[in-house]
């Protein structure tokens, strides 16, 4: 399949922002990508713009109008709600419509905005990618979900507190340098271990912070981009999506992510890769336990390795294969419609070289890897960034 | 809470609150909690009403220290997936210390009233 350049990318930095809007957020992460790719508010054809919440946190619904006039324009926009994968698919259909013909310059995008519902309400807001009926119901927040993932996986592969805590340090120290990070503090084994429990198994340490930010790209089709001399550098040349049941008692495994495997399956085929010509990664860590799912999802290990690699030291900025070299969810923050269009940005970037941690990237990397997941992965999305010649 | 809102889950709540749980099973093996109208693991729509064990197997559990709004009084309380015969149900064990939970523990299922707002959740037994 053809593929699809991204000329731009642009975020805000990710934190606390109670008293932003988000259209101010989004207006800032988009005008940053249309200076970055060099192109007018005038040339965007259309704009995928991901956001989970934004009916509860500024009751605003139909934010796909808003997006577009933070851009500078009226050009045709959607929202595209897939809860934490929201951007990540925002990404993938704005890669369809480039590839379809349809349109030529696309803005892929998202912003969340949550702090200002304090945590109660953000707990409550995040609560509702579960099944309302058979989890919610149950008592199951997000951290929950994850939590009774991180024990199936312990019952049935192994592993501890301690492997998972050495991922929380590891992205926590890449994120140090990411001025675009909302956690740049150095955190130990000790801390994560010793922080408080918020769902058994899990601690405070082994979440993601609750942050607000935006993030957007501007992707391009090959035909414009060579009509206007435009050399991108990167393009996305895989795209994939998979789904599962919304409920994890509906899973016959509560301990894997086929989600994230049928998805990457599906990009890998449509870049015409495989998991070993996979350089670095950027993957859905929000939870330190959704790191481990998410490797072994996209059969960079086999089920059951990955939830040692962390503290191998095999995913640290010096390993076999980086993992979340920006800070991840974990340290650079979630804002959950942001997400998916954040870490293929920070894909592109440490692609190209212009990330800030782009010297832990070797001379000899083409290829990265970028992992959304919604819910407890009933929805993934797997994006393959590749340097082009 | 009315069934029209729930579309046949309190149907549900009913039956299990009074010791007649069941479960839908397609006819390809999958077992599936109500309300169903179709099988999402292969589209058979020929589901069978079928009796639900009377115990169960904890598969995972967590405990809950920060809840939602609307389990604020009875944070915190641990949460399971339980194993009934083929299907798997999600509910609150009542009545237990956190520590003493375990995978493989044998619970009964029933329905209770939450502390925080009265609405009706899947609470479960342990039976050691």
């Amino acid at each position: 399949m053809s593929k699809a350049f991204v000329a731009g990318t642009g975020m805000t930095a990710f934190g606390t922002f109670p008293d932003r809007r988000g259209r101010d957020m989004f207006a800032e992460a988009g005008l940053a990508a249309l200076d970055d790719a060099g192109l007018e508010p005038e040339d965007i054809d259309e704009v995928f713009y991901g956001n989970f919440v934004g009916t509860l946190a500024e009751n605003q619904g139909h934010q796909g109008p808003l997006a577009s006039e933070a851009l500078g324009t009226t050009a045709p926009s959607r929202r595209v709600e897939s809860a934490c994968a929201s951007s990540g698919l925002a990404v993938r259909d704005a890669v369809r419509a480039v590839r379809s013909g349809e349109s030529d310059v696309v803005v892929a995008g998202g912003m969340e905005r949550m702090s200002n519902m304090g945590t109660a309400g953000a707990t409550d807001g995040l609560a509702r990618a579960a099944d309302d009926l058979f989890e919610i119901r149950s008592g199951v927040t997000f951290p929950a979900a994850y939590a009774l993932m991180t024990r199936a996986y312990f019952d049935e592969f192994g592993g501890d507190r301690e492997d998972l805590a050495h991922i929380a340090v590891k992205n926590h120290d890449n994120a140090l340098v990411n001025d675009h990070a909302h956690l740049q503090e150095e955190i130990t084994v000790d801390d994560v271990l010793e922080s408080p429990e918020i769902a058994a198994p899990l601690g405070l340490y082994d979440a993601c912070p609750i942050s607000d930010g935006a993030a957007a790209l501007v992707l391009l089709s090959p035909s414009y981009a060579k009509e206007h001399g435009l050399d991108a550098g990167v393009a996305i040349t895989g795209s994939g999506h998979g789904g599962d049941t919304m409920a994890l008692q509906d899973r016959q495994s509560l301990a894997t992510a086929p989600a994230t495997r049928d998805a990457a399956e599906a990009a890998y085929d449509d870049a015409g890769i495989g998991p070993n010509d996979v350089g670095l990664v950027e993957v859905h860590d929000c939870f330190t336990i959704a790191e481990v799912l998410a490797l072994e999802g996209l059969g960079l290990y086999s089920y059951g390795e990955a939830i040692g690699a962390a503290r191998r030291g095999e995913t640290c900025r010096d390993g076999a294969l980086p993992v979340n070299l920006s800070g991840g969810l974990k340290a650079k923050g979630h804002p959950v419609g942001a997400t998916g269009a954040a870490q293929v940005a920070a894909v592109r970037n440490l692609l190209n070289g212009t990330h800030a941690r782009a010297d832990a990237v070797d001379d000899d990397v083409t290829v990265g890897v970028a992992h959304n997941a919604g819910g407890t992965v009933a929805s993934a999305a797997v994006h393959v960034l590749e340097v082009e010649e | 809470m009315t069934d029209a809102q729930n579309g046949g889950y309190d149907e549900f709540l009913d039956a299990l609150e009074a010791g007649e749980g069941y479960y839908y099973a397609c006819s390809n093996g999958h077992a599936l909690v109500p309300p169903r109208r179709v099988c999402p693991h292969c589209g058979d729509r020929d589901l069978e009403q079928t009796e639900l064990p009377e115990t169960g197997e904890i598969r995972t559990h967590t405990t809950v220290t920060v809840p939602t709004p609307q389990f604020e009084d009875d944070a915190p309380y641990v949460t399971a997936i339980a194993t009934f015969g083929q299907v798997k149900l999600t509910g609150i064990v009542r009545d237990i210390d956190p520590v003493d939970v375990e995978i493989g523990q044998e619970v009964t299922v029933t329905v209770e009233p939450s502390e925080t707002t009265d609405e009706r959740t899947i609470a479960f037994y342990a039976h050691s």
